[in-house]
């Protein structure tokens, strides 16, 4: 499987990552190596196998809907790179028109 | 008395004992590191005074007569376990200025036990990788030899128990990252049952796939330690409301026929594997005929999907990855980029420059692997792929009770060999990422040395929840050998 640097690039996007071109090449090759090995689970029959998701042999755990103490504000934003009063601070979400 | 020779056991006694203090044994390990961590690595983070003050407060308690299992021993944790008011970057730049506010489950249990926080351990960014070369701060170097890798992810933690700087350590697990470095470094690493310890403050790399466990020089150690954190948690609804057994009763009855009853499988498709290491395989062959003179029935056993895993597993693993980091996102916590005009941008540039080259890999595999059109063919297989691995494994253990096998193909290989080959790379882990695909216990104890003098670990793995049979079989292999004794020269 061969991936070309556009698709590197829309995958970045997609994983909020910004490549630069240096990298992409040598992205593009060892992805393409990766995936080539990957293929080989194309030789496995498959057929009628149910997927797992885990390696638990999960129930669905239920609670009491309780009261708990919240840690507050001053705790919860106490790590945010940026914050004003009780909120988290982020750049512009709209980009200004003509940019 | 040399107090960093100490393992656990003897150190609770000598301070039950009131022998010694758990300030005298915290300042000598404190001096201890002081001296040869420049060399070696293993410390991310390390708070002299911090250590010393749970110290003074463990030899009140002990003065008092409260007696609490750890009370006074001093451990260090992982980077990636999160350490209340303690520094936690996981190896990676974008958590550089991380402060959590609450303990990660099994640090809560240590700190209730009174136990010493020493410091947190170097590793591989995120616990992604095999060498601990990917930490976004510096390489750990294995203390048998600085020219070579500890392992990874934990190779900060093996080095340090290694190096005698603490008895032993809190590690974590998605693929090998406990076993492996525990192999390439001469000590104990059990990776426990997916779901016995509670992944509760485990900073998520791999969710189906992560667990935590001890890295410790000896398997009495490691076994005290499955008796403080395993068990249910409330906030892990992944954790399994299972009884905890005493885990230290495998070990009571050794003698030379310790082990008759068990049996022990051998798998096929590991036997003649190309590019296994002559040592490796000689330090193999060693430990099928120490448990065999122990009393253990040995029987060859299957795993037809051996020869998928590798791909399976580096196709479930970046998915979920990809998935677990998006929270990394410059807003909550950690680094941001700040020279950014719009969110989009803001999230792109933070995440560019926080993370390191493998972490990134990682996310775009996972990215790929999960987007439209390919998810069927990629994330879809690979979950099959494990449905059949996991039944692999039920299967062998119908007609055995452990499986023997090497825990990776070569001894420790040098800084730099691998480091710019991703894919030879995760080749490395073919025998570790069984156990964490079908979620069995898996322990790597000290087999041998290879010629350059490097040591080689044997890896067992038991049914689920059956991690007494490694305890047992691993203190067979380490009674017999009695490697636990040989430690580097720093």
């Amino acid at each position: 499987m061969k991936i070309s640097p556009q698709e590197v690039e829309n995958i970045a996007h997609l994983a909020r990552l910004e490549i630069d071109d240096q990298s992409k090449a040598s992205l593009c090759e060892q992805l393409s190596g990766i995936l080539d090995y990957m293929d080989k689970l194309a030789h496995v029959d498959v057929q009628d196998v149910k997927p797992v998701s885990g390696a638990a042999f999960m129930e669905n755990v239920l609670r009491e809907d309780t009261v708990c103490p919240s840690p507050g504000p001053d705790v919860t934003l106490a790590n945010a790179p940026h914050k004003e009063d009780d909120y988290y601070l982020v750049p512009r979400v709209v980009k200004q028109p003509g940019r | 008395m040399d107090l960093h020779t100490l393992t656990l056991a003897d150190a609770r006694r000598l301070l039950d004992e009131k022998k010694i203090s758990s300030r005298e044994l915290t300042g000598s390990l404190l001096d201890r590191i002081a001296a040869h961590d420049d060399t070696i690595k293993s410390f991310a983070f390390l708070d002299s005074a911090d250590a010393l003050a749970q110290a003074d407060a463990a030899d009140q308690q002990i003065a008092a007569g409260i007696q609490t299992a750890f009370a006074g021993i001093p451990m260090a944790m992982k980077d990636l376990l999160c350490t209340k008011g303690m520094r936690t970057s996981c190896g990676s730049r974008i958590l550089d200025n991380f402060v959590p506010r609450y303990d990660a489950t099994v640090v809560k249990k240590f700190r209730q036990a009174r136990g010493v926080i020493l410091g947190k351990t170097n590793m591989d960014e995120f616990g992604m990788g095999s060498s601990t070369e990917n930490s976004g701060y510096f390489p750990t170097k294995n203390p048998w030899n600085e020219k070579y890798v500890p392992g990874g992810s934990s190779g900060g933690s093996a080095a340090a128990v290694a190096s005698q700087f603490c008895s032993a350590a809190l590690a974590t697990d998605t693929g090998g990252s406990i076993r492996q470095p525990a192999s390439h470094c001469g000590v104990v690493g059990l990776k426990p049952t997916y779901g016995r310890v509670s992944r509760f403050g485990l900073v998520s790399y791999a969710s189906s796939l992560d667990q935590i466990g001890p890295i410790a020089r000896t398997v009495e150690d490691a076994a005290l330690i499955m008796n403080l954190i395993a068990g249910h948690d409330p906030l892990d609804s992944t954790s399994a409301s299972k009884d905890v057994p005493d885990f230290t009763t495998g070990l009571a009855a050794f003698d030379k026929h310790s082990l008759r009853g068990m049996t022990v499988g051998i798998p096929r498709e590991y036997l003649g594997m190309e590019g296994v290491d002559p040592d490796v395989l000689a330090v193999f062959d060693n430990a099928r005929q120490v448990l065999k003179d122990l009393g253990a029935k040995i029987v060859e056993v299957s795993l037809p999907h051996t020869a998928y895993v590798v791909a399976a597993y580096y196709i479930i693993a970046p998915c979920e990855a990809s998935s677990n980091l998006a929270r990394f996102d410059g807003v909550k916590y950690g680094f941001r980029a700040h020279q950014a005009d719009d969110l989009i941008d803001m999230y792109k540039q933070t995440r560019s420059e926080g993370f390191g080259k493998e972490v990134q890999r990682r996310i775009i595999i996972g990215t790929y692997a999960l987007s439209a059109g390919y998810y069927e063919a990629y994330y879809g297989k690979a979950s099959q792929v494990r449905a059949l691995i996991m039944e692999d494994f039920s299967r062998a253990f119908d007609v055995c009770d452990i499986l023997l096998s090497p825990v990776a193909p070569t001894p420790a290989f040098r800084l730099g060999e691998k480091v710019d080959d991703p894919l030879t790379m995760y080749l490395t882990d073919i025998f570790t990422l069984s156990a964490n695909m079908a979620g069995v216990p898996g322990i790597s104890v000290p087999g041998g040395f290879s010629a350059n003098g490097l040591p080689i670990g044997i890896q067992m793995m038991a049914g689920r929840f059956d991690e007494l049979s490694l305890v047992r079989a691993g203190y067979g292999i380490e009674k017999s050998l009695c490697l636990n004794r040989r430690f580097p020269t720093l």
